[in-house]
């Protein structure tokens, strides 16, 4: 399917200089990999044509298996074969009980929040579960587009809390991926729709995966995406409507819950099979084999089916309502809807979204794939590949982020919804004489209690000057990044004394821990760390050499003079001598002093873009 | 750490010979918000050019841009984009417009936390509230949240308009008129988006 043409004839960058580059939709059933190659985005399947990669690792003694093999292990492995590690990763084992996931594992308590899993090969965490996962995509990219990728696009759901972004980069990082940008789903979906359609106008993207439901209203105007709204439920999904389906079938076969994993495994696949059936037929015979060894004949109408989804569809459209409200549109307004997740084949899905947007929702690329081709438009996007005139993204934070004041009630710093990157600060001060320490408590949500809100982190600020209470000014500075990441920092005014988090701790895992989880699986690859870290400190000095090198091609004889020019040449020398050698601690040092001595020039350039935006922009308006 | 320190000093004398200005434009504090669109200070914005502008800038200088770059230019980018949205946000919105050109004239901020003295709004705030919080219970709790959003967008209006008067180039009276008009207004923004929320919570009980 051809979605986009990005190189004119002859236009094309020359194949040495192409950066490579992929989109991956991590997805709680299936994930996949896709790539731009030719100017043509499209999917990569593996050694047999299988472009979906279920998103289940199996433990194995004999080694770690990931997809297919798998998935069909899992009836008789359950314990050791894990799927859905998207509904744990970065949640609290309190969190997943919450969810009423009835996940047949064994989980381990640990000192942390962090869940893990027992398996043959040792306890192993979500965050390690997903690591896997990417690894093997991004070895399918590499091996289709034959060499190293520079990074990769790595979609999340919208809705994804801090926490759950966050530990999505840290199985990145564990992956041995650079990761360009995490990207919301819907908004990678919109990317795969509006370059194909370039229509200006609002677009509401309704993404129901295998584990998450996404809303997203987005405005397209002339290349940029603004999302305006974006809301959902991050456990709420495909499998929902399967152990739905499971449900009903055990009251009608008399199966009690406390049926062996094998059961229930099996129970939930046959309740999937029958809900894709139901797409097409009107009715579906079943035969559910029992603990007891007997089986129960039954069968299941499509109304019967649409009767038992519809109170969980109509909690995916009153996210839709609340999304509008937030955006200020009324549904009229809304142009088109793209459909997103393969939950979005149930006829009743769509008939519901039809009838609340009142437009028929577009289906014309794989719900399936879709996420991932945006993503690889993105990809090829960050990596420099293609001008970056042609589109912009301008994402939301989706929920709200605050901190706990008295009573136990939630100071909102950031209000979900604000267009990232963005920073706010709000002073607080303390509340008892003489009191030399604040507890700093961050929160996300969007509930006024503190009980009712997701916790991120706790830290300390230490060493305030003893004053009398409400005297102390504390400056507390949230900062979101591009990423959707946020850190804490607070700054007590008068004393100028400095506290700084990185939001983590809560339901995360700590740089120690993720650093030893490296070298454990690199010890595992027998591979050596310090030849690796002399691998990727060449990288980033090419990088600096060759991102360096482009610049001054463009406008280095515009925005140097002589002297510059000789100062800058002979940094960029020395670095390339250095690069040369083996010393991974001299290229970095090299490096950071090539960018130390580039500093003035990358700020003229900046402004320079900034001039040349504005002015082509005036030029514009008189048009 | 001594090239940096000359790389700095070479800096600040290139910057006197005035061809180019830097450091870099977007984050040199002293340029206000409507600088930074290339908009003239006051209260009346072109809401189409402020977004066109925003949209060029962001284009320009998004962390997108620099995903590829080194940690230099991504930190920059990272604040330069920061700042355009803040601007952005500060000058779409004619009640935190307002309070900025508010603290551009008089350099003093804090209004936020002011509350207005006026006995006769203040007593038409607390019959809204009380519609407000009856709503729920009547028969059609739709249009009575409808009812109150209407008399705000009307109180709104009257502020929004008179504002626009005080702020054509204010003189000190003028600017005292402003802060008194800001605090209403925060009075009827606050009460708006509680009878939004109320509409929310009728939406999800649907």
């Amino acid at each position: 399917m051809a979605l986009i043409q990005i190189a004119e004839p002859g236009r094309s960058a020359a194949p040495h200089q192409h950066r490579l580059a992929a989109g991956i939709d991590l997805g709680t059933t299936n994930s996949l990999v896709a790539t731009v190659r030719s100017g043509k985005a499209e999917t990569l399947p593996d050694g047999q044509g299988r472009h979906l990669l279920p998103s289940v690792v199996r433990f194995a003694a004999a080694g770690v298996v990931v997809g297919e093999e798998a998935r069909s292990a899992a009836t008789e492995d359950p314990l050791n074969s894990i799927a859905s590690s998207k509904r744990l990763i970065g949640r609290g084992l309190e969190d997943v009980k919450r969810l009423g996931s009835r996940l047949p594992y064994e989980f381990v308590r640990t000192d942390t929040a962090v869940p893990r899993i027992r398996t043959c090969r040792g306890d192993v965490s979500p965050v390690e579960v997903s690591a896997e996962i990417l690894k093997v995509l991004a070895k399918r990219a590499e091996s289709a587009l034959d060499g190293e990728l520079t990074g990769v696009v790595i979609t999340v759901p919208a809705y994804f809390d801090d926490a759950q972004r966050q530990a999505t980069k840290d199985a990145a990082r564990l992956a041995g991926l650079k990761v360009f940008r995490l990207l919301s789903e819907p908004t990678a979906a919109a990317v795969a729709y509006g370059l194909d359609k370039d229509v200006d106008g609002i677009h509401a993207v309704y993404d129901l995966g295998g584990g998450t439901f996404d809303i997203s209203i987005l405005r397209l105007r002339r290349g940029v995406f603004e999302v305006l709204a974006t809301g959902g439920d991050s456990a709420l999904g495909g499998d929902d409507l399967d152990r739905t389906v499971a449900h009903w079938i055990m009251a009608q076969a008399g199966i009690e819950d406390d049926a062996d994993h094998v059961v229930l495994r099996r129970l939930m696949h046959d309740a999937c099979a029958a809900k894709e059936a139901l797409t097409t037929a009107n009715s579906v015979p079943l035969r559910i084999g029992t603990s007891s060894g007997a089986t129960w004949e039954g069968e299941l109408s499509r109304g019967t089916f649409d009767e038992l989804v519809d109170p969980l569809i109509s909690r995916t459209i009153a996210a839709c309502r609340r999304s509008l409200r937030d955006a200020g549109l009324r549904a009229e307004e809304v142009k088109d809807v793209v459909m997103v997740g393969g939950s979005t084949r149930v006829p009743r899905v769509r008939e519901q979204v039809a009838g609340f947007f009142g437009t028929e929702p577009l289906v014309d690329i794989d719900p399936d794939r879709v996420v991932a081709i945006g993503a690889a438009l993105q990809a090829d996007l960050l990596a420099g590949n293609k001008s970056a005139d042609e589109m912009l993204l301008l994402d939301v934070i989706p929920l709200s982020l605050g901190l706990e004041t008295m009573g136990g009630l939630v100071e909102k710093i950031i209000p979900r919804n604000t267009t990232i990157p963005v920073a706010r600060a709000q002073e607080f001060t303390t509340f008892k004489d003489g009191q030399t320490a604040m507890a700093l408590h961050v929160l996300q949500g969007e509930r006024e209690l503190v009980q009712d809100s997701r916790s991120l982190a706790r830290f300390e600020l230490r060493g305030i000057p003893p004053m009398v209470a409400g005297a102390a000014r504390i400056l507390v500075a949230f900062e979101v990044d591009a990423d959707g990441l946020l850190s804490v920092t607070a700054v007590e005014q008068s004393s100028g004394i400095k506290a700084q988090v990185e939001v983590k701790p809560s339901y995360g895992l700590t740089d120690g821990e993720i650093e030893n989880m490296l070298r454990d699986s690199m010890a595992h690859a027998g591979e050596d760390m310090e030849a690796r870290r002399l691998r990727e400190q060449q990288v980033e000095a090419r990088r600096a050499i060759e991102a360096l090198r482009a610049a001054l091609a463009s406008d280095g004889e515009q925005l140097l003079d002589a002297d510059e020019r000789r100062r800058v040449d002979s940094a960029l020398e020395l670095l390339e001598q250095t690069a040369a050698g083996e010393d991974p601690g001299a290229i970095k040092t090299a490096t950071e002093d090539l960018e130390a001595t580039c500093g003035f020039y990358v700020e003229r350039r900046m402004n320079k873009s900034v001039q040349d935006a504005m002015a082509g922009h005036r030029v514009e308006e008189f048009e | 750490m001594s090239r940096t320190a000359a790389v700095a000093a070479r800096a600040s004398t290139s910057e006197d010979s005035g061809a180019l200005h830097y450091p870099f434009f977007v984050l040199e504090f002293s340029k206000n918000f409507f600088e930074l669109f290339g908009l003239p200070v006051a209260y009346g914005v072109d809401a189409g050019l402020l977004s066109e502008r925003y949209r060029a800038l962001q284009r320009a200088l998004h962390p997108d841009r620099f995903a590829a770059a080194g940690a230099r230019e991504k930190r920059l980018s990272m604040q330069a984009s920061t700042r355009i949205n803040e601007a952005f946000h500060t000058l779409k919105d004619p009640l935190s417009r307002a309070r900025y050109l508010l603290s551009l004239h008089t350099g003093v901020a804090g209004v936020e936390s002011e509350t207005t003295k006026d006995a006769a709004f203040l007593m038409e705030q607390m019959e809204l509230r009380e519609a407000l919080a009856q709503a729920k219970g009547r028969p059609d709790p739709y249009a009575a949240v409808g009812g109150v959003l209407d008399q705000l967008a009307v109180q709104e209006r009257g502020l929004l308009e008179r504002l626009e008067v005080h702020l054509d180039s204010p003189s000190a009276e003028d600017l005292e008129e402003v802060r008194e008009l800001v605090r209403k207004l925060q009075f009827v923004y606050k009460c708006r988006a509680e009878a939004e929320q109320i509409e929310a919570d009728l939406d999800d009980a649907l």
